[in-house]
């Protein structure tokens, strides 16, 4: 976050931006990242109108799509029968396809278990209905805690659990990834299935928060 | 007649599942995770290697060998992948949280013995 740093109305408009431009050298894996890519066009195995379009479809993932399962969930007992069976299969019913060939297990929180979804040897995520995993994901500090002090990690995150609610951490190792379904919040009997896929967060379906309508902006 | 059918259907065997084809693991079975240190590619992280967990469920459908797969090998007949529970205590000697606190992690049927 630079913001503290670089309000955009912190200065006089007349200021004059420096130019975006990169100027550190490129590390050692964007060299590497370069090189194969280039030798892999080169040798004609992948094409740069394929990987374009790979890129295209991860920026069409993102957690608007596993706000519309869990909403769905919510209002619907046979389909959230039908997603914990299966999540996989239940999340191509919604139109959100698998293109990396991995299952999906959803995890259901209830009063008495919260779970908690992390990846201790990599990154894996389930990226075909949340796109891109947050960064902190992805470092060290979340991976080897989430798995050793899940409860100390959670409090950082604000969410408390109580000792009697077992705590349920899934390491995603291989082929399959993981999604949770959050608890549906008190007091949302009225709302609207749209309404109800607003209230939920990507940190929701990781496990690291929970749903509150008190703290969420809750949509009217 | 029909009983005779009947018993023609039991006397013919079944079709044969070829090997690696059923999991050779239960919900329910008490298991171990085997205590390897393969250089290179692993799928099961060191710290539970070597615990003792119990089979929540089999992963279906089988995969293969996702260590052998990373070097380009053939990675040979399918084998099932296993969700495993184990408690954190179980993992950690002086865990903290509640005692029932607990970890689920997938494990390839090649790491896994009964214990």
């Amino acid at each position: 976050m630079n913001q503290g740093r670089h309000d955009p109305h912190d200065h006089p408009h007349d200021d004059r931006h420096s130019e975006i431009s990169q100027s550190a050298h490129p590390g050692y894996f964007d060299v590497m990242e370069t090189a194969v890519r280039e030798l892999l066009v080169e040798k004609r195995l992948i094409g740069p109108g394929e990987i374009r379009r790979q890129i295209e479809v991860l920026d069409s993932r993102t957690p608007a799509l596993g706000s519309k399962v869990v909403a769905r969930a919510w209002v619907d007992p046979g389909f959230r029968a039908r997603l914990l069976a299966n999540g996989r299969s239940a999340c191509e019913e919604l139109g959100i396809s698998f293109y990396d060939d991995t299952q999906l297990i959803v995890l259901e929180n209830t009063d008495k278990v919260h779970n908690l979804i992390v990846c201790t040897l990599c990154s894996c995520y389930p990226r075909p209905v949340l796109g891109l995993p947050p960064d902190w994901y992805k470092l060290k500090p979340y991976r080897a805690r989430a798995v050793s002090e899940p409860r100390a990690v959670l409090a950082e995150f604000g969410t408390v659990i109580p000792a009697d609610v077992e705590i349920l951490v899934s390491d995603s190792t291989a082929m399959v990834r993981y999604l949770v379904l959050p608890k549906r919040p008190e007091g949302t009997r009225e709302y609207t299935e749209e309404q109800l896929a607003g209230l939920v967060t990507r940190d929701a379906m990781i496990g690291v928060a929970v749903i509150d309508v008190e703290t969420s902006g809750v949509p009217q | 007649m029909q009983n005779e059918s009947r018993a023609t259907a039991k006397a013919t065997p079944g079709p044969v599942a070829a090997l690696g084809e059923e999991p050779v693991f239960r919900a329910g079975d008490a298991v171990r995770i085997l205590t390897r240190s393969p250089i290179g590619h692993y799928r099961v992280p060191t710290y539970v290697r070597g615990k003792k967990g119990r089979v929540e469920a089999v992963i279906q459908p089988a995969g293969i060998d996702n260590e052998e797969e990373a070097y380009g090998r053939n990675a040979g007949s399918k084998l099932h992948y296993y969700r495993i529970a184990i408690p954190m205590t179980e993992i950690w000697s002086d865990y903290s949280g509640s005692p029932l606190d607990a970890l689920r992690i997938e494990v390839f049927e090649s790491w896994l013995e009964r214990s």
